[in-house]
């Protein structure tokens, strides 16, 4: 059963300017603006942090180093590696150094640029390869091996490998990152700020202030975007606000200028692959041995579980006997690298698609057979690497459906031939699948709490620990408990996310939003209709087994009353007509060290077909028609769910072509602004892009039997990706596999034509 | 090769009438400048001869609002969200390269209301004068009816953060305006409203749909009376004076009259010149720069002239790109790919072509294509000894001396461009080579434009953006191009004089060794088009289809 596609709860507010976000909250009189000091430097030690400049600057308040902060200067959030103000050392062009409050934003930031600081160079490096030398990690590497895999390679007929260099991204949420810190009464602390994860930033507050985290409140109306960009890294201006405001006991904004905000936060992990694999005379593979080397940047951060997932999903969809994956997570003086939409995921899966891609090269098979060939079976050829069972397999049905309905083969030869009589021009195209693991790495964030209010005129209050940053997750829970209840969408309304209302709760990330918080609503809903139906029953004078909730009424097909009069009625009897629901993610389970057992509650399918064309002058490229059909499992909101799937496929376009991250010599990010940093304009969709749901319900027992949908289809743009690959491949005559890096941007596909041309 | 500059008094300029009197507020008594001696920071830069009003009024919700005594760069996006409260205009970049912050100024083009949809985060609050604002939330009713691209936007669950959809809502509420008579436009002209707006969530699909399904629904009542009482407002209550602060947070000068730009230039050197401040808005949010003294040029009526003729295009410094861009079109049809990319309609709708030529960037779109037409810049000063207007011209590429560096005099303004038309046997193209398609900045970008008569090349224009640190003529190749005939031979030699033109720099745009390959390629590219061997580029056939 899918629900209907509701529109987005606040979208009558977004068209009207009228959605609050952080930094359109009405200012308290006396607020004060803050900016960060940054490091001009890679990697230096401070030997003098001159202040006295800034401190004189007009409108400035007060001035904050690494000394100031109460509590420990550490922010970290696996390891204890990363302060909120670099302390006597440096680590990359962009660190906050120190922190400035002013009367107004534009002083905080002029004052922010006056500190003389004198540093002395150490060595630096952003390079992984580098690091790797100098053996120089933010975190223990991986080894995860399964089966002979060097004997298999030997043994194996064919051989390919290679490397494939693969750069970051940068999230570019709309909204800059935004914090309001205003402190309370009693040492207390009130902090709105745009985070996908309010639980943590109220206990690192609490512990660089050195309160309890009773004493520090945390909300979230809304994001202008996330996209994983907003877990940690919400986190350097949300405190940096909250040390000022207890500090002044004055309200303090922090909204960093958007160059400062990609200057400071970090992107997306870039990886090189190393590959090596063996194969039978259908491309089947005996084994694959891939080398991760990946960019974490100066500290750990969220690294160890981005690169264990890279390592998870080194398979994407496919089934390697005998495999192995080492993954080494390169310290870097670069922007701490961080969580972004996969976490890890795109950049496994690239490994063996490229792989795939270069065993239908070498045989001269189309590439889309080579994949089919390899693909987990549905009920044999079904073990990860990882020791898990591969459960409700539906990908090889959606291959085969979407290669139909794309009418890929048919066009796969039309382009061979258009392909014959264009010189310049090449087209090309590509079907790539994705199997996309669903639950936190980390077993134990696998939890949602939700709390559900029913006034006594029978509206409804629902709060949860899930955010909202677009992605319509409130939509959604307020799907749910409109529906348990049989209430209109009107008679509910989801408050901000809040601290002081659901607690402890994890980051909204891990595609987990919706699969969490929408159980934790519904759970709070069964405690509450099962306190109102004895209630009704007895009203009614029915059996309370017919009782039901529909349509603003409750009780069955002969006798009713209205959800009002049944809350006011509980009010009466002195019933509670609040509830808190929770849902911890069932089955899951895996050995860290080893990496063995079930880390995923199930998984999320789905397969897209690319075609581009390319200039082979110029390398400029164009997507022309995608076609993509995705799993869902039983729809919570179709609407929601294609947009989230096409813009994850968008913004997986972009990080695949134009978005490229260049850090020059001195370790200076020079794509630091939408004007150096391209992502995808209007007219960079295809004009012809169909999107389906494969609208199947989830073998796992999930909300409504939906799947989780955040994360998933942002690996379906790995078919353009391999698209450009065939684009290219048609000037050699599709001969020798191109060689081809990510970002596929004009100037690597000219190169990598020239490259084919010159072989 | 710099020719002496032509010197000649400007005496039409005198026909045209002082303006600038009578506005109904504060007025200050007249002042005018006895000598270049008086550059205090407490000399008006205003130098009318008779009684000026300061500061500046423009329309919004159904008002008149006057403002004065406020820093001249105070950003439109500042005064809203700061000033006012406003915040549902939204900041994402403040370099105008989001579209968050889109609003929609009107005023009067030639007598006829238009309604333009600008970047607010780099729009100076001051050129707001005599204009009128509408932010996304005016369109709605008071009864909270949306305005037809705002239910569009809902019905086609074009938002999801919702913090770019204020912008784009504006956008297309341009789009909606231009198309009041009843026409619709295709996809390709609704990819280019949008160019300027960035999507992170939705991936465009919905916003393009509700581009399109807006044109179904109609504007309600309250929200067409509205917009005919702004314009009525334009109109009643045209704004003819001089735009002026003069306060101790800064001064701003945007004169009607050349000569009067022209003298308070001269008498004040260190002001800073601005038109649309697509690029200086840049200075003041990201760079931090103090001006306390700003000439705004785009108000001076002789500088807003658009002429054609027989022979030429002459186009004022202060014509927008969106102005400009359908006579260039008309004239040079080659150029409507370059011009359709150039920036984005946003910045299209404030950037001047005189801004642009005169910034002297050396990856600025339009130099590239206009030195290959062989485009004459005018430049005028007013000369204190004489006082008279002293005006000159040179050659487009001259003007272009090194990186970042001008032939521009103390005192002396760009006041247009000429374009000679195109004889029937040039055969002329130009293209931009950049990571993005649109609103992006060149890694490369070229003009071409060669005469064929009789089988041999019998003139070359040949020039590139992003190759050197100026816009540049490829001398080398225009040489081995000339005199030889149009076949790949000639071609091919061009290509290897072409390499020794240029020694170009790696960047994050581009590296030089992919500077120099595709500027051969778009040679190569060139000759196959002249000799219709090859259809025009990837995006145009979508532009076409």
């Amino acid at each position: 059963m899918s629900m209907v596609s509701q529109a987005h709860e606040s979208a009558h507010l977004h068209v009207s300017g009228r959605a609050t976000y952080t930094d359109d909250i009405a200012e308290l009189a006396g607020t004060l603006h803050a900016a960060f000091g940054l490091s001009s430097q890679a990697h230096a030690r401070v030997r003098d942090l001159d202040l006295t400049a800034v401190r004189a600057m007009p409108g400035v308040v007060d001035v904050i180093i690494a000394a100031d902060i109460p509590g420990p200067n550490q922010i970290g959030v696996i390891f204890h590696d990363e302060p909120l103000l670099a302390d006597g050392v440096v680590l990359h062009v962009g660190q906050p150094l120190f922190a400035v409050v002013a009367t107004s934003h534009e002083l905080a930031r002029k004052a922010a640029r006056a500190a003389k600081v004198d540093y002395v160079a150490l060595p630096h490096t952003v390079s992984a390869r580098e690091a790797k030398a100098n053996r120089a990690s933010v975190a223990p590497g991986r080894d995860l091996r399964r089966g002979d895999v060097e004997a298999a390679l030997a043994a194996a007929p064919h051989q390919v490998q290679g490397r494939i260099s693969i750069g970051g991204q940068e999230h570019f949420y709309l909204e800059s990152q935004a914090a309001y810190a205003v402190p309370r009464e009693d040492g207390t602390l009130w902090i709105h700020s745009s985070t996908q994860h309010p639980s943590e930033m109220q206990q690192l507050a609490a512990k660089l202030l050195k309160i309890a985290a009773k004493d520090v409140v945390v909300e979230c109306r809304r994001m202008g975007g996330g996209f994983g960009g907003k877990e940690s890294q919400s986190h350097f201006f949300a405190l940096t606000a909250a040390l000022f405001a207890m500090r002044l006991q004055r309200p303090v904004k922090f909204r960093p200028d958007r160059d400062d905000d990609f200057m400071v936060t970090g992107k997306r992990h870039a990886f090189e692959i190393d590959y090596q694999a063996g194969f039978d005379d259908y491309g089947v593979l005996r084994g694959a041995h891939y080398d991760h080397l990946v960019q974490c940047g100066y500290s750990a951060d969220y690294s160890p579980a981005v690169a264990d997932r890279a390592v998870f999903h080194a398979d994407n969809a496919y089934y390697v006997p005998t495999s192995r994956c080492t993954s080494f997570r390169a310290k870097t003086h670069t922007q701490s690298a961080t969580a972004f939409r996969g976490f890890g995921g795109p950049q496994g899966m690239l490994g063996i698609e490229m792989v795939l891609d270069d065993i239908a090269y070498q045989l001269r098979r189309d590439p889309l057979d080579v994949r089919l060939a390899n693909l987990y079976g549905v009920k044999n050829r079904n073990l990860t690497a990882y020791g898990s069972q591969v459960e409700g397999n539906v990908l090889p049905q959606i291959v085969t459906q979407l290669a139909q309905t794309s009418d890929y083969r048919a066009r796969r030869a039309a382009i061979r031939e258009w392909n014959r009589a264009s010189p310049i021009v090449k087209k090309g195209i590509a079907l790539t699948p994705v199997m996309f693991g669903i639950s936190f790495g980390a077993t134990h964030l696998n939890q949602g709490a939700a709390l559900v209010q029913v006034y006594t005129d029978g509206s409804v209050l629902v709060n949860h620990g899930g955010t909202e940053m677009g992605q319509g997750l409130h939509t959604k829970v307020l799907q749910v408990v409109a529906h348990e209840l049989g209430l209109p969408m009107s008679a509910v309304r989801i408050s901000a996310t809040d601290t002081a209302k659901v607690p402890n709760t994890p980051s909204t990330a891990a595609s987990s939003g919706a699969d969490l918080n929408c159980m934790a609503a519904w759970a709070a809903c069964q405690t509450l209709k099962a306190r109102l139906v004895p209630c009704a029953a007895q009203q009614l004078g029915i059996d309370a087994a017919a009782v039901t909730f529909h349509q603003g009424l409750v009780g069955d097909s002969a006798k009713n009353l209205e959800f009002a009069e049944l809350t006011q009625a509980a009010f009466m009897a002195q019933i509670s007509l609040s509830a808190t629901g929770f849902y911890r993610v069932p089955e899951i389970g895996y050995d860290f060290a080893t990496m063995q057992g079930k880390p995923f509650y199930y998984f999320a399918f789905g397969a897209a077909v690319s075609e581009v064309q390319i200039d082979t002058l110029t390398g400029e490229s164009k997507v022309t028609r995608v076609d993509i059909l995705h799993d869902v499992g039983a729809s919570l909101n179709p609407a929601l769910d294609r947009g989230q799937i096409e813009g994850a496929f968008v913004q997986g376009m972009g990080w695949l072509t134009t978005e490229e991250l260049v850090w020059d010599e001195a370790g200076r990010l020079r794509t630091h602004a939408p004007s150096t940093y391209k992502i995808p304009v209007a007219s960079d969709v295809p004009a012809d892009f169909r999107v389906d749901l494969f609208d199947t319900p989830n073998v796992a027992d999930t909300i409504y039997k939906s799947k989780a949908v955040g994360e998933p289809p942002f690996m379906l743009a790995l078919s353009v990706f391999f698209a450009l690959r065939d684009a290219i491949a048609a000037v050699a005559d599709h001969r020798i596999a191109p060689k081809l890096d990510a970002p596929a941007t004009a100037e690597r596909i000219l190169f990598a034509v020239e490259g084919l041309r010159s072989a | 090769m710099t020719p002496a500059p032509a010197l000649r008094s400007l005496n039409f300029f005198a026909a045209f009438p002082y303006g600038g009197v009578g506005e109904k507020f504060k007025l200050l008594p007249a002042y005018s400048f006895p000598s270049i001696a008086s550059n205090s920071m407490l000399t008006p830069l205003q130098t009318s001869r008779s009684t000026v009003a300061t500061g500046i009024r423009f329309y919004r919700r159904a008002a008149w609002h006057s403002l004065d005594g406020f820093k001249p760069t105070r950003t439109v996006l500042q005064y809203l969200r700061e000033d006012c409260g406003h915040t549902g205009t939204k900041e994402g970049c403040a370099e105008g390269d989001c579209g968050a912050c889109t609003v929609i100024v009107s005023d009067l083009a030639h007598g006829q209301a238009r309604h333009q949809a600008i970047n607010s985060c780099i729009a100076l609050l001051p050129a707001l004068h005599g204009k009128a604002l509408t932010t996304v939330e005016d369109l709605a009713d008071a009864d909270g009816t949306l305005h037809p691209v705002q239910q569009a936007m809902v019905d086609c669950h074009a938002s999801q953060c919702g913090f770019c959809t204020p912008g784009f809502v504006m956008a297309l509420y341009e789009l909606y305006q231009r198309h009041a008579g009843g026409t619709v436009p295709n996809r390709g002209e609704i990819n280019d409203a949008l160019a300027g707006n960035l999507c992170r969530c939705t991936g465009y699909r919905p916003i393009v749909d509700a581009a399109v399904q807006m044109f179904a629904l109609r504007e309600s009542a309250q929200h067409v009376a509205r917009r005919s009482n702004t314009i009525k407002a334009l109109r009643g209550n045209a704004v003819k004076s001089a735009a002026l602060l003069d306060s101790s947070a800064g001064k701003w000068f945007a004169p009607r009259q050349l000569d009067e730009l022209l003298r308070c230039v001269a008498h004040h050197p260190q002001a800073r010149i601005v038109a649309g401040t697509t690029d200086v808005g840049l200075w003041i949010t990201k760079q931090m720069r103090e001006f306390d003294q700003l000439v705004s040029l785009v108000e001076v009526a002789a500088l807003r002239q658009l002429k054609a003729t027989r022979t030429r295009l002459t186009i004022g410094a202060a014509v927008t790109w969106s102005e400009a861009l359908p006579h260039l079109v008309r004239h040079f049809p080659a150029l409507e790919e370059l011009l359709r990319r150039f920036a984005s309609p946003l910045i299209r709708n404030s950037a001047t072509v005189g801004g642009n030529l005169a910034n002297g960037s050396p990856i600025g779109d339009s130099m590239p294509a206009f030195i290959a037409l062989g485009a004459t810049l005018d430049l005028a000063a007013w000369d204190l000894r004489s006082r008279t207007v002293v005006a000159r011209s040179l050659s487009l590429e001259d003007f272009y001396l090194a990186y970042q560096k001008i032939a521009l005099q103390p005192g002396e303004v760009v006041t247009g461009v000429r374009l000679p038309l195109l004889a029937a046997d040039t055969h002329f193209c130009t293209y931009k080579i950049s990571k993005r398609f649109d609103q992006d900045i060149s890694a490369v970008a070229a003009g071409f434009a060669w005469r064929v008569r009789a089988g041999k090349i019998i003139a070359a224009r040949v020039a590139f953006g992003g190759m050197a640190g100026t816009p540049k003529r490829a001398s080398g190749c225009e040489a081995a191009l000339l005199g030889r005939p149009l076949n790949q031979a000639t071609i091919q030699h061009a290509q290897a004089a072409l390499d020794q033109d240029f020694a170009p720099l790696s960047d994050m745009r581009a590296s030089a060794d992919y500077r120099r390959l595709v500027a051969r390629n778009l040679l190569q590219r060139a000759f196959l088009e002249a000799t219709g061997t090859l259809a025009p580029s990837l995006h145009a056939q979508e532009v076409l289809a």
